[in-house]
């Protein structure tokens, strides 16, 4: 009976502290713009996901240290997803009450059902490197933006990789390359492209798919032990990259052999594996590790030196954290975009966060002035590409640190990739009945 | 002093068979429908709806099925998730294959057809008990994770595997608002509510429950086991079937065989231990234990540190959620194992001797 009471109690005085607490928080908040901050610091993917949040958050601060957009401050809200779309959603309402005017939402899984919901709410959807790759036609994809490139590019670009060294396209046929992916839709994107390529070029495409969160890959590896293949190109996704890699070492695949989507080359999948992964490539979203860039001296001179750093000082600069970070950059350039249409030191709306977005125009001489000279190349959007670049980077691991071993750019083979693009976007069009916006629309 | 049935007489059988006997509670329950109905489109906002109310109803539903299975019958199931994939992907084929197909169409066929796979995956049932039988149906788990991810027919050949629906409409009616698409599974809900209470009353019900209390008894006295523990499986996929094809079509929007992962399975098998086994009322409060305490505390635990001038990172804030909801999850099991729906009716005699207890 004590027990009862007790919980009774507890319960009443729950209900009484929230009703305490949720009044100042529906205070609106003026003059600031709103940035939600979907992030999974918990949960399976949590080595991967907590950089990219400090790297989010802290660009939002120097931001803010550096007075804002225009005098705009930003505030800021993280909502812990740990992976699961169903938890993603309701981040996203919640955020979206809070005045949000642009999403991330850090999982293709969650992009997947944001998708559905965005064009309702009015409300872009960045997905910097990951998402739906025929999200890139803005025609139809009004509002989703994956900006810097989708895996499209990147599988693209990992098999002229792979041409390269081998001194050329033509040498391709005949070859064969296995695709070790996570079995999910964030894994299968790139398979058309490759279905596509191995048709055109003439190598053979192995599929091997390993279940979340890849912990167990025996058999996979064991079919690579058998298949041979002359490549491997993983697909994978936190603890599921460096169990390849152990695994890789384990059954002798070269390492060197292997080329990592931009999510499977940073350094919480190799760091485990350490002189084990030397020689490993993987593809990078235009920047890498960037600890000698502008931008990370200054985040550390007017953020960390204060003592208002996100996350622990020496993660700053890794490959994760730079991608948060420029993630946040570009959500907010979008903002200043489009306060230079809308007027200055206002807050925008949804609305015009993504006109803003849809012509971002960032020359090489706006990214030196704000510290990324030698981290990223420009990125131009339009109302029909909604990427903006396609520009990638290779770097191998040298069992220490990521190195730029060929200092040498690719860049998406736009002949390939644009009629899929045209083709899944349509199809996706018909299917949701959608007009995809004329040319004359997407002046206004 | 309220709530008391003195003087509330029942001259027909008609009268003493009522759901609700006690006229207090009637009206009670009516009126909280009609509260559900009216009173709470009015008043919540597209938060609530979209983040709490329709998964809640949703999961209700599915904890509902799963109740009369595991409540009800006896039989454990830890196949509930895959039940809810299959209702999802069947309703979605129904619906992108065949012209014109009724949204309504399409989400009940999808139930029919998960009634089916039920009965397959029930057939071990008439052979194991028990933790066997938990194993057997996490085969059904494991296999349609498979199917699902691999066939990809089942996908309509989507590239990535993801399937996505939008533009629900019913009878000329379009389900675009949240309050519309609240209003929609609330509807569907109350209905199989209705179904399953009244199922549970009726001579299937029984059986269900002589099954469960003793199943050699139960045979000798006439009831077939084959039938019984096979119905049981059917009807309780149908109404998991149903839940997982508004989850995918009406909650997420686009989702992919993760959304119904072996965790949704033990979520759900939560939900009704610890709601109430064998009550349609437990599997209200279980799925609102499991779908709103999560997201209260998320919310709760950093407002609560900023009261107190402490803030709260988002890691601690995700773990301190799963521990508190662990361990309140062991306290409820120790302070009343038969669930909450046991805290409720405890509620409710201690009201009708209220004020003079004894």
């Amino acid at each position: 009976m004590k027990f009862r009471s007790l919980a009774l109690a507890a319960a009443l005085a729950t209900v009484g502290l929230t009703a305490t607490i949720a009044s100042p928080s529906a205070q609106a908040q003026a003059k600031e713009q709103f940035f939600p901050v979907i992030v999974y610091r918990t949960g399976a993917y949590a080595a991967n996901g907590a950089p990219w949040a400090n790297g989010y958050v802290d660009y939002l601060k120097l931001v803010n240290a550096k007075g804002g957009i225009n005098g705009v401050k930003l505030s800021f809200e993280e909502c812990e997803t740990g992976y699961a779309t169903d938890r993603g959603v309701e981040c996203y309402e919640r955020l979206k009450g809070k005045g949000a005017t642009l999403f991330q939402p850090l999982s293709t899984g969650i992009t997947f059902a944001l998708t559905e919901k965005a064009p309702a709410d009015k409300i872009p959807l960045i997905t910097a490197g990951y998402g739906r790759s025929e999200s890139q036609n803005g025609a139809v994809f009004s509002w989703n933006f994956p900006l810097l490139g989708t895996y499209w590019v990147g599988a693209d670009v990992a098999v002229q990789h792979i041409a390269k060294q081998l001194g050329g396209a033509d040498k391709l046929k005949g070859k064969k390359i296995a695709l070790v992916y996570h079995d999910s839709p964030y894994g299968k994107e790139p398979i058309p492209v490759l279905q596509e390529l191995s048709k055109t070029l003439g190598f053979e495409l192995q599929l091997l798919p390993v279940a979340h969160p890849g912990v167990e890959q025996k058999a996979t590896w064991l079919q690579i032990r058998q298949s041979r293949p002359d490549n491997v190109l993983l697909w994978g996704w936190g603890v599921m990259n460096s169990t390849a890699l152990k695994e890789a070492q384990a059954t002798g695949f070269p390492r060197e052999k292997m080329i990592g989507i931009w999510w499977a080359g940073a350094e919480p999948d190799v760091k485990d594996v350490g002189a084990g992964a030397k020689g490993y490539t993987a593809l990078t979203l235009q920047h890498g590790a960037e600890p000698n860039s502008k931008v990370v001296k200054d985040m550390l001179d007017l953020v960390h030196a204060k003592g208002q750093g996100t996350g622990p000082k020496d993660e700053v600069g890794s490959v994760l954290y730079m991608r948060g970070l420029i993630s946040a950059m570009l959500g907010v350039e979008g903002v200043r975009k489009a306060q230079e249409r809308y007027g200055k030191g206002k807050v925008m709306t949804g609305e015009q966060v993504r006109w803003g977005l849809e012509n971002l125009d960032l020359d090489q001489k706006v990214l030196d002035g704000m510290g990324f000279a030698g981290v990223m190349r420009p990125v131009q959007t339009s109302c029909l590409d909604h990427m903006g670049s396609s520009w990638v980077r290779v770097h191998t691991w040298d069992g220490g640190k990521w190195n730029f071993s060929t200092p040498d750019w690719y860049q998406a083979n736009e002949k390939v990739l644009r009629p899929m693009v045209m083709l899944a976007s349509g199809k996706y069009a018909e299917e949701k009945k959608i007009t995809p916006r004329t040319p004359e629309q997407c002046k206004q | 002093m309220l709530y008391r049935e003195n003087g509330q007489f029942k001259t027909t059988y008609a009268a003493d068979q009522q759901i609700f006997p006690i006229a207090q509670d009637k009206w009670f329950v009516l009126g909280l429908i009609a509260f559900a109905f009216i009173g709470v489109p009015l008043l919540a906002d597209e938060y609530l709806f979209r983040a709490i109310l329709i998964p809640f109803l949703i999961l209700a539903l599915a904890a509902l099925g799963v109740n009369l299975l595991v409540g009800y019958c006896g039989q454990i199931t830890l196949g509930a998730g895959a039940f809810m994939a299959v209702g999802a992907y069947a309703a979605y084929n129904f619906l992108v294959r065949i012209d014109g197909m009724p949204l309504l169409g399409a989400i009940l066929l999808g139930g029919l057809t998960t009634a089916g796979v039920g009965i397959l995956f029930g057939i071990p049932s008439l052979r194991v008990r028990g933790l066997y039988l938990a194993v057997a149906t996490l085969a059904a788990q494991f296999f349609c994770d498979w199917a699902f991810l691999r066939i990809k027919w089942f996908t309509n050949d989507s590239s990535s595997g993801s399937v996505s629906v939008s533009n629900l409409e019913m009878l000329g009616w379009s389900i675009d608002a949240p309050v519309e698409k609240y209003l929609f599974c609330l509807g569907i809900i109350v209905l199989f509510g209705l179904l399953a209470k009244n199922m549970t009353r009726a001579t299937i019900g029984r059986q269900w429950m002589a099954i469960r209390d003793m199943d050699v008894a139960a045979e000798v006295i006439g009831i077939r086991p084959m039938f019984a523990k096979l119905s049981a499986f059917a009807v309780s996929s149908f109404f998991v079937g149903v839940a997982g094809a508004l989850w995918g079509f009406v909650h997420l929007g686009s989702w992919e065989p993760a959304a119904f992962s072996v965790d949704r399975s033990f979520q759900l098998l939560f939900m009704v231990i610890i709601g109430g086994l064998g009550s349609i009322m437990g599997s209200f409060f279980g799925a609102a234990f499991i779908v709103v305490l999560p997201i209260f505390l998320n919310q709760f635990l950093p407002a609560l540190g900023h009261l107190v001038g402490v803030s709260i990172s988002t890691a601690a804030v995700s773990h301190a959620e799963l521990i508190i909801f662990g361990s309140l999850i062991v306290f409820f099991l120790i302070v009343e194992p038969h669930g909450l729906a046991r805290l409720w009716s405890i509620a409710k005699e201690k009201l009708r001797l209220w004020p003079f207890p004894h």
